[in-house]
Order: structure tokens, then C-alpha cells, then sequence
């Protein structure tokens, strides 16, 4: 059998001729092309200036959402806890009372919610176990802070603005207008 | 830089590179004996990255589990996971629908293209050049847009669940993928001319760092490190996964073995990349996107294993299950950590300087390697 390496080629290491040794000719070529694109369309953008758009689909910070009466969606049900291969969903579910039912929609709500935002990996996995549409991911993204305490997201963070008292921040955080 | 270890009258000195260094493309340690400029053995040290991703998917479910595959070889994201969507398929028996495997496979030629599109860049910076750093990048955003506008997110994409993909393509997504491949085969000619046919990289590149068609194979190396060096291993060809079998596309083999013909497989592979895209995009077929599949998914007690081709080489899936929700154990079978094993080979003998242009040549990354 004849031996693998045998079937190697030999490099190609021929002497280089005078032209190729003084590198000039490469160099003005490449020079060329690499001044040839001052004159093109500039790729960047200036971001914070510029933003690209997003498509619906892009998976940004959590928010809450609420019905078209401005009640909370929630029920507390974990399924979004379970699902979550981060562990960064907790929650406290509550019982609702008498005269809370335009608060919450169902019996029972999120009394707490946290969503840690440094363990979360954003996935989507929440917002497709989901059965009351309740968790989705935003468009929005790249938020700073000054310290780690501040990225565990609560309630107050997350639930999306009431669309009846205050329609105008609504609409602005469903990215409507 | 470099701190020297120890030296013997004889001018046999231990220097590190790494772990810290801004040639080993992350957290890479590579303790290497040299004698004056020439290279006697180098050692590499790993483990600074590790972060025990095959312990931690085995308290995950099939489908979380998915996600954090994402973050072992970050510049295939796409092809790590659709090598455990495959492996959770192939134990559920569930049948992927068309529709989602010409997406999947769509969406893994567009990874490969971007992985070595970054790997061109990165490479040529290795050897002193910069400016295809920015060209690379900017062909580089365009696919990372398009993967943003139908995945949802552009590094980790998390397309891919067990029986299809999460969601369907964006109304645009075919004619943005056209208008970027038209546009993709005057960049290819445009980096030949700029890098492949220059004399002066050549000069670098060619017969340094051979590795011979033995040591490839003892060394279980994989992908166009494998191929650079005669051996036939693309598993989109011999292994055929999802649609790859219908499509016509080369196997690109050098039979050179040295840096040279390793940048020279990656940069034919992106054209045959473009190839396949060409073919699948206008025949994307009507139809479901996801298998139907249960909400909790068990595998039935037995051993799996599925293997892709990502764009470092094979990446193998092994899962073993004792029939419940989450893996009794879930192994890796990663291309960096073998290719990364034949550097000595690669370069012992050489210089110092040329271990570099090597390196750049393997496509490392790090999280890839240590898991």
C-alpha cells in the first residue's frame, strides 16, 4: 500500500522573481483596492444617533403585558419559571380580592416577579411557554447601570404602562408610533 | 509579552504565550520550549475558560438544554444547536418537516459564511494585515442582520428546537439572503486579490506549519484543518444530516498540508457555502415550520449520537438517557480541542514567528476547546 504521505504534494516554494522580491507591485495593488473603497458607501452607522430597526422577532428586555383594559395578564402559573434554562424567573402568586378585578385579570396574580437580567440568557424560552401571553421579549436592549442589584428586574421594571390611564407610553412601549 | 521561564546554557528556554495574549484569540496558554527562534515542543494549557456545559445540560430538559450549546463555539452557534436539535430528533423519532430543514440548512451555511468570514479577518490580522479585518466585518454585520431579523437575536441565535425551528422566516428573509449572496461573490474575488494572491502572504504562509495526512488522522483532526491535508471528512458528505443529501456541493481537499492550503480550503469552502445557499433559497417549500411535539419531551432509555459539521469541523452530540426528561449524561465531541492537539505537530521545528500564521490557520476558539 503506498504510504499517505507520499500522496502529499510538494510546496511550491520556487524562488521568488525580482519583481516579486522588492513587494511593490502587492503592496500598489492592494493599495488599490483598500483606496478604491474611500469612495463607497460607508457601512457604519452612528449609533446612538442612528438606530437600525428591529424585527418583531428580536429577543430584547422582558416586559409584562396587560389586556386592552389595562388589567394584568400574569397568573402566576411558573410555566415561564420552569422553562427558563437560566433560572432567572421567581415569583410570588396571590390570591385576588374583591373589588382588585380591574387590576388583575385572572383569580390569581404575580404578587412578586423578578427576572434577573445578568443570568438571563435571552432565549425566548418564557415567552413561548407562555399560555396567557402574558411575557414577551421587547425590542428594547443594552441598558447600564452602576451596580449588579439593579438588573434584578421587578414587577415595577417590567409590567408594560397601563394603555387606559396612560395610553400616550403605551403606545410608545408597544413601539406603536 | 513573553515571560521567560527558564533557560539552560544551552539556549533552551520555556516562554509563555497566553493566557492573556492578543495572538491566541482568547483565554489560550501555550507554554512553549524553544531553542533560540526554533521551536522544540509546545504545550498547550487549557481550562481557563471552562465553564462545564456537558454538567450543566444534564440538569436541563431536551429543550433548554439546546440554548447553552450556544455559548461553547460562539461562531456557530446556529450549527451547535442544530447538532442537538438532530440528536433530541433522532431519540423522539420525530419527522423535521421540509419547510424547516431547507431553513436550518440555510441558516448553517450563513453561520459558516460569517464564522469564516470572521476567521479571514482575524487571520489576516494575525499576520500583520488590518484592513480585512474591517471588510471581513462588514460582510460579517449583513448575515448577522439577516440572522437578527428572523432568529431574533444575532450571536446566539436559538433558532432551532427539538422537531423544526422556533419560529418562520421573515417575509423579507429570502430576498435580503439573495441580495447578499449576489453581492458575496465580487467580496470573494475582492479578498483574493487582496490577501490570497499577495506575495508577501504567500510567502508567509506557504510550508509553514505542515501537517501530514497521518498525524491529521491520528490526530482526530477535523473540518478544513483535516482537509487541508488530503483527508475526505466533510460530514455534510459522508454523513448526510436534513438536506445536505439533495444538494450539489465539492468537498474541498488540499493535499498540501501546510497554512497555506488550510486558508486556501476555508476561503473555497465559503464559495461552495454560497453554492448551496444558491440552490435551497428559491425552493424553500410551503409548509410547517415545527413538527408537532410534545410539551415535555422524553427520550427513550438508550444512547444517541449525531454528528454536523460546523465551520471548525465535526462536532459530534452523544447523549445518553435513562428515559427521563433531563440527560443522564450529554458528551461533546468538539473540532477545536483535536485540531488544537496537532499544533505541536504543526509546528515544532519551525519558528516562532510562523507559530502565529499557524495558529491563525486552525480557526480556534477558545470556549469551543474547554466547554
Amino acid at each position: 500500500m503506498q504510504a499517505l504521505t507520499n500522496r502529499a504534494q510538494a510546496v511550491n516554494r520556487a524562488p521568488m522573481t525580482f519583481w516579486e522580491r522588492i513587494y511593490l507591485v502587492n503592496i500598489f495593488k492592494g493599495m488599490l483596492i483598500t483606496f478604491s473603497h474611500i469612495f463607497k458607501k460607508k457601512p457604519t452607522i452612528q449609533y446612538p444617533e442612528q438606530k437600525r430597526p428591529f424585527s418583531p422577532v428580536f429577543r430584547g428586555l422582558h416586559v409584562l403585558n396587560r389586556d386592552e383594559q389595562g388589567r394584568e395578564r400574569c397568573t402566576a402559573c411558573g410555566l415561564c419559571a420552569v422553562a427558563c434554562p437560566a433560572e432567572a424567573i421567581t415569583m410570588e402568586a396571590a390570591e385576588r380580592l374583591p373589588g382588585e378585578e380591574n387590576l388583575y385579570r385572572e383569580e390569581k396574580y404575580a404578587a412578586r416577579y423578578e427576572i434577573n437580567m445578568l443570568r438571563c440568557i435571552f432565549c425566548g424560552l418564557c415567552e413561548e411557554a407562555c399560555p396567557k401571553d402574558a411575557i414577551y421579549l421587547s425590542e428594547t436592549f443594552a441598558p447600564a447601570n452602576f451596580n449588579r442589584s439593579t438588573f434584578i428586574y421587578s414587577k415595577k421594571d417590567l409590567l408594560i404602562p397601563n394603555p387606559v390611564t396612560e395610553p400616550e407610553a403605551y403606545a410608545k412601549a408597544k413601539g406603536l408610533n | 509579552m513573553h515571560q521567560v521561564l527558564s533557560s539552560t546554557p544551552e539556549g533552551i528556554f520555556t516562554i509563555n504565550v497566553g493566557p492573556q495574549h492578543p495572538a491566541t484569540h482568547g483565554v489560550l496558554h501555550l507554554v512553549i520550549t524553544l531553542n533560540g527562534e526554533t521551536i522544540l515542543k509546545i504545550e498547550p494549557h487549557l481550562g481557563y475558560i471552562h465553564r462545564s456545559i456537558e454538567k450543566m445540560c444534564e440538569s436541563l430538559t431536551y429543550r433548554q438544554f439546546i440554548y447553552v450549546t450556544s455559548r461553547m463555539d460562539y461562531l456557530s452557534a446556529h450549527i451547535n444547536n442544530h447538532a442537538c436539535a438532530l440528536c433530541v430528533e433522532k431519540g423522539l423519532q420525530v419527522e423535521v418537516p421540509m419547510r424547516a430543514q431547507y431553513i436550518r440548512v440555510i441558516m448553517d451555511e450563513l453561520t459558516r459564511l460569517a464564522s469564516h468570514e470572521l476567521w479571514w479577518g482575524a487571520m489576516a490580522m494575525d499576520v500583520g494585515a488590518f484592513t480585512p479585518f474591517f471588510y471581513a466585518f462588514r460582510e460579517r454585520e449583513t448575515i448577522n442582520e439577516i440572522m437578527e431579523e428572523t432568529c431574533g437575536a444575532r450571536l446566539t441565535m436559538n433558532y432551532m428546537v427539538p422537531g423544526g425551528v422556533m419560529a418562520d422566516i421573515h417575509p423579507q428573509f429570502q430576498q435580503k439572503v439573495k441580495q447578499f449572496i449576489a453581492g458575496y461573490k465580487n467580496k470573494i474575488a475582492e479578498y483574493n486579490e487582496l490577501v490570497t494572491g499577495n506575495v508577501i502572504f504567500q510567502n508567509r504562509m506557504k510550508g509553514v506549519g505542515y501537517l501530514s495526512t497521518e498525524d491529521a488522522i491520528s490526530y482526530g483532526c477535523s473540518g478544513p484543518v483535516a482537509r487541508a491535508s488530503g483527508v475526505a471528512c466533510d460530514v455534510r458528505k459522508r454523513y448526510p444530516y436534513d438536506v445536505y443529501a439533495q444538494v450539489q456541493f465539492d468537498e474541498i481537499i488540499e493535499t498540501t498540508g501546510d497554512s497555506f492550503a488550510r486558508y486556501l480550503v476555508r476561503i473555497r469552502e465559503m464559495e461552495q457555502s454560497v453554492r448551496i445557499i444558491e440552490q435551497l433559497i428559491d425552493n424553500i417549500p410551503e409548509g410547517d415550520y415545527q413538527a408537532k411535539t410534545k410539551a415535555v419531551l422524553k427520550l427513550p432509555k438508550g444512547e444517541f449520537y449525531q454528528r454536523v459539521e460546523t465551520a471548525r469541523g465535526e462536532l459530534g452530540v452523544y447523549i445518553v438517557s435513562e428515559g427521563g426528561t433531563t440527560p443522564y449524561r450529554i458528551k461533546f465531541r468538539s473540532p477545536g480541542f483535536s485540531n488544537l492537539s496537532a499544533l505541536n505537530e504543526m509546528a515544532k521545528g519551525g519558528k516562532i514567528g510562523d507559530l502565529v500564521a499557524t495558529m491563525g490557520t486552525l480557526d480556534l476558539v477558545i470556549p469551543d476547546i474547554d466547554r
